[in-house]
This record gives C-alpha cells, structure tokens and sequence, in this order.
C-alpha cells in the first residue's frame, strides 16, 4: 500500500476513533431497545412484584412491632418498648417512631436493592454474555476486524447498558416511592451522585472482565453467569442492608465479605447510608463509612477496568489461536 | 511492485475435538484428527485487482479470508496485508480492510437499515456526515433507498445482502474481501452486487478486492485472476483465460443420461484425464462431464453407458470452463 494512503494512527485519530465507536456501540441499547414500548411492563413493573414480597414481610414486622407498643395492658400501661414495657407515653411514642422510621428504611432499602438489581442483571446478561450473543448473529467478527480498540466496543456497550438501565430503574424506583409511599431524605447529592456512577463503573467494569471470558468459551460461560444471579442478590444484601450479616455469628460476616467484593454491595451500602442517613437502623447496619466505600469502589473501578482490558487482549488473542473467536455455536 | 495480500508458506491447522457420544448403550469417544485448512499457501495479490478464490466448501477460501482480516491466527507462514503482518500488526490492517460474507445475519433488528450501517461506520470512526452522505449515494445505488428507515429484521435475505455490502463500502476501504456475496440471492440482486464491485475495483485507483465463490461463472466473469484452492492447497493461480486454456488441448464432453450408478469403469477408460457426475434424483438423470485427452474415447463411453440398460438424451462437446480447469485437476466438481 502505498504512503500516500497510509492512514493516521496518531493520539488525537485514534480517540476520535474509540469515542465515535463508544457512540456507535451505545445506540443500539439507547435508542433500539426503547423502541418496544413493553419493557415499560416487563422491566419497570414486573420487579415491583418482585420486590413487593419482600415490603410486605417487613410491613407485616413493623405492624405486629407497632401493636406491641400500642397494645395497653394492666402490667404495661403503655405498651411494651422491646422486652420491657414503654416507661411512660414519651418513651411509647418514641418506640413508635422508631418502628415507623426502621420500617420505612428497610422498605426503602428493598427499593433501592430492586433499582440495583436492575444493573446487575444487565450486567451478568446483557454485558457479561453479549460477546456470546454477538458471536451467534455475526457482530462479533465484524467488531474484531475493525480498529477500534476492544474497550471502546465494551465501553460502548458499558454506556449503553447504564443509561438503558438506569431509564429502568428511575422506573422502579419511582413506581416504588409512589406505590410504597417509602420516604428518602438526600443531604448530600453530589456524594449520592459520586457513590452511584463510581458503583455504576466498578460494576460494569466487572461486567466488561467477565465479557472476555465468553469470547472464548462461549456458552460454557453462560454458568458463570447463572451462578452468579440469584447468589448474588443474597450475599450483595439486595434486599436487606448488609451490615446485618455482620451481626450474625459465624458464617454472617463471610458472607458479607465475600459479597462485598461485588461492587453493588458496597454502593448499595453507601447509596442506603446517604439516602436513609446513616443513622438509620441506629447506624448499627452499615459495613463502612460512605467516604471508605466511596474509596474502594473507585479501586475497584480502576482496577476492573484495568482487568478487563489485560483480560479481552490475553483471551483475544487465544481465541485467534484456537479459532474460537468466530465460530458459532460454542 | 505493491502487493496489497501477500501469503507465505500460510498454513492453518485446526485442533482436533474428541467428541462422546451415546450409541444404544455404550458411550464411545471419537477422535477428530487435526484438520489442515490450508497448507503451505503463497499467494500475491496486486494492488488495484479483482482477485477470485475458487474452490468448493471446506477448501479454506473463509479460512484465508479471516486470517487475512486479523480474525484468525496462522499455524505457521506467514500474511501481510497492506504490507503489514496480520500477527504483529493488525491495526494499520484494520483502518484499511472491511469483509462482507454471503448470508451475514449482521446488525441489530431493532435498528433500521441506515442505522445499522452508521453504527458499523463509527467503528472506523468515519464521521457521521460523511457516513450518512455515503449511506444515502450506496442506498441508491444498490436499490435500497426505500428501506432506508425499514427495521433490519423486517429486510429480505436480498434486501439485507445489500445492507451488508453498503456496510462493507461505507468505510471506503483499500482492500474488501467478498466470502460468497451472492450466496442465495437471485439473479437481479447478484448481479446488482456484481457490477458494483468491478466498478468500484476498475473506477478508482488502488482498490483491490479478493472474492471467494464457488459460483464459477461469478469468478469467470469478475475476477483479474483466479487461484483454485482445494483442500487447502492451491492448485492453480492465473486469469480465467489462462486457467481455461491449461485444459484446452483437453476435450470436453457433456452427457446427459439416466441415472447411473456404476462409475468405476470411466476411469479405467483409456484416454479419460478425468470425470465429474452430478445426479438429478427427481428427473432419474445423471450429468457427467469428461475431461478426454481427444475424442477417441468418446465412442467407449457411450458404449459402456448403454451396455448397463441405461440410455443417452444428450451428448455435447463444449469449451472449457473453469469447472471443466477444476475437474480436470481434482477429478471431480463442485457439488
């Protein structure tokens, strides 16, 4: 070829390369997958039935707690505050409040869990096994041919993911307000902000590590992914603040550790801390301070985004070797 | 001189698979020996040609293509494209190639066709204005400006094709490879695709283009040269006119007869070089075309044909074409 032709390979050509192709991998989960009105149904509604088990298990809780103080009798004239009966009607109605109010943080917490759960789904199935599923309709080799880098295909499909999904879970989390009539209060919203798109990178970062590993054995990754879902909900502390574990003897806390690992945990940690305060369940539930979270979560970031990048070039590579990498039905 | 492909010595060897299977009851473990997709190919195609790769399924025309779009690794040898090599050096490759496959299922259905060939420009990072302004001229060139905004999954296989052969130019690439473009088209849409190609090769400097069919009269018709590649190898490498002129001191008969089983005489069959048959079960026929060293042989032919009940319809003497160039140097046709 001659050097007339020669193309550019500078800094400046080659990130206007990997922001358009980010840009151009992104649209199709942007714009494409709003154009079937019935995810509005299927993914905004359906979690709600999803995580309204879990609202009315501790509705039913801050019910029968409530009777307890409100229940007058002859040896506890106003009621019982725990074990022992409310000393006066100052300490009942401070019992009260303090059900209502745990009740409320741990309904909110259900909702935010089920905003995440969004995220980490689309991640296990969406981000994680989209290099299968581009593989079985052909993309695959036409993105591997072109020369974009590898992160910005990831990077687009990572964009994409977040902003479909968070359409998604602005859905639930609204329709979870406005249905369980559960009450936030933000004091600090650029460190809410902060907590969310660190999370958001750390855990599409992760997404985009184990994205790689499909490129080479295919659908015999798809376990990972299924091995990964329901687990994850429990030792994440979906649906319950993970502190709580911490309290339970034994196996408790290594579940709580093994489950922080996953970034949602820690940012769901964090996000519950900033929006329910950190008072909240007597500040007796939270794992770290939010700042501490914060911190672990940009490492985290960094460093599986710094994984993902070292994984896709090593497996890449290998799946060129063995001739993997267009092959269909893995 | 600049070659835009050159292969040296290129071989690729896939691995072999043990595979378990259940047979009534007993589970047996087959082994599938290494396969040698190709072997020891040297190829060199100029800059600005129309270069066909002629061979039936399995001759490794794909297996060449991917390695040569940096997709696929060699065993050994080695490839350069735009001169440089696919294992060290794929980016500079990458800027200047694109590949479009017959049968591509490529693209997101939800998106529509304009989309889906814009999203695939931005991996080049080709400009939205320019990318559009190419998509509108392509879309009116290959016939498909009314399904600019139809959703891809609402396309036909033809409609799609050229979807994807748009998708292949848009990046206005130096070198395209074409897998089987117009595999399973009909005839208006492959030839659509056809004419484009050679202008686009012919009408502009530096454009080269390695086509791989198993159409004959496709490669006939288009390429500047032609290698025939079978079981990895090259067997021939030349223009049409040439290949077709390797075999014609060579005589070519074509027959038409009922359906014959028994084979194994024709080659014993003094004069023959080389024969190919194709069966017509619905119409009871047999079509078998000899490649004869002169007509001596022809009166034996037809003699050993009735002597098994079996009766002649037709009978022509033909020029050779490039089947006849790959009959005569495998021993049997395509199919």
């Amino acid at each position: 070829m001659s050097e007339a032709k020669a193309r550019r390979s500078d800094l400046r050509y080659r990130i206007g390369l990997n922001l358009r192709a980010v840009k151009g991998r992104s649209y199709p989960r942007i714009v494409g997958a709003n154009r079937e009105p019935s995810w509005i149904f299927f993914e905004a509604l359906l979690p709600l039935l999803g995580i309204a088990a879990y609202v009315f298990i501790y509705q039913f809780f801050g019910g029968q707690a409530l009777a307890a103080i409100t229940t007058k009798t002859a040896a506890a004239p106003w009621g019982m505050c725990g074990h022992d009966p409310c000393a006066n009607a100052a300490a009942q109605s401070a019992a009260a409040a303090a059900v209502g109010a745990n009740t409320n943080a741990l309904v909110a917490s259900v909702v935010l869990g089920g905003t995440m759960v969004a995220f980490w789904l689309n991640v296990l199935w969406s981000m994680a096994s989209q290099l299968y599923w581009e593989k079985e309709i052909g993309n695959l080799q036409l993105y591997m041919m072109a020369p974009m880098n590898r992160m910005a295909l990831l990077g687009g499909m990572a964009v994409g993911g977040m902003v479909m999904t968070s359409m998604r879970a602005v859905s639930t989390l609204v329709a979870g307000v406005l249905v369980f009539g559960v009450v936030f209060q933000v004091a600090s919203p650029l460190l809410l902000l902060a907590v969310f798109f660190a999370t958001l990178i750390a855990l599409y970062g992760l997404g985009m590590m184990f994205a790689s590993l499909y490129l080479l054995w295919g659908r015999e990754a798809w376990n990972l992914s299924a091995l990964m879902e329901e687990p994850i909900f429990f030792s994440s502390g979906f649906y319950f603040p993970l502190g709580g574990l911490l309290k339970i003897p034994g196996w408790g806390p290594a579940i709580a550790i093994a489950g922080s690992f996953i970034p949602a945990s820690l940012g769901l940690d964090a996000l519950r801390q900033l929006t329910l305060g950190s008072t909240a369940f007597g500040g007796n539930f939270w794992i770290f301070s939010v700042t501490t979270e914060l911190g672990i979560l940009v490492g985290m970031a960094v460093l599986f985004l710094i994984l993902a990048r070292y994984c896709l070039a090593y497996l890449e590579t290998l799946a060129k070797r063995e001739g993997k990498l267009t092959s269909r039905h893995q | 001189m600049s070659y835009a492909v050159e292969t040296r010595e290129l071989t690729r060897i896939f691995a072999g698979k043990k595979k378990r299977r259940r047979r009534a009851a007993e589970e047996v473990d087959e082994s599938v020996g290494p396969v040698t997709a190709l072997d020891q190919v040297s190829l060199k195609i100029e800059e600005g040609e129309l270069f066909g790769m002629l061979g039936p399924n399995g001759a490794g025309k794909t297996t060449l293509i991917k390695i040569l779009a940096t997709l696929l690794l060699p065993t050994s040898g080695q490839a350069l494209v735009a001169g440089h090599d696919v294992t060290k050096d794929p980016f500079p490759i990458r800027q200047v190639i694109n590949m479009v496959s017959g049968g591509e299922t490529s693209g997101y259905g939800l998106l529509t066709a304009r989309e889906n060939i814009w999203m695939f420009s931005q991996f080049y990072g080709v400009p939205s204005n320019v990318s559009n302004s190419r998509i509108d001229e392509l879309m009116h060139i290959f016939g498909l400006w009314d399904k600019r905004n139809a959703k891809v999954r609402m396309l036909s296989t033809g409609q799609r094709q050229k979807m994807n052969m748009i998708r292949g130019f848009v990046t206005d690439p130096d070198i395209l490879f074409l897998d089987e473009p117009t595999l399973g088209l009909d005839v208006n849409a492959a030839r659509t695709i056809r004419e484009y190609v050679m202008n686009w090769v012919r009408g502009q400097k530096g454009k080269t283009v390695l086509l791989t069919t198993h159409y004959m009269a496709e490669a006939d018709q288009m390429c500047d040269r032609i290698a025939i590649i079978d079981k990895g190898k090259i067997l021939a490498c030349d223009t049409p006119e040439n290949l077709k002129r390797m075999i014609r001191t060579e005589t070519t008969f074509r027959l038409e007869v009922d359906a014959i089983r028994d084979l194994t005489t024709f080659s014993t069959l003094q004069g023959v070089k080389n024969f190919s048959h194709k069966d017509d079960i619905a119409k009871n026929r047999s079509f078998l075309t000899f490649i004869l060293e002169d007509e001596g042989p022809v009166a034996e032919i037809l003699s050993t044909i009735t002597s098994q009940g079996k009766k002649v319809h037709s009978l022509q003497k033909s020029e050779p074409t490039l089947e006849d160039v790959f009959i005569s140097m495998v021993g049997r046709g395509f199919e």
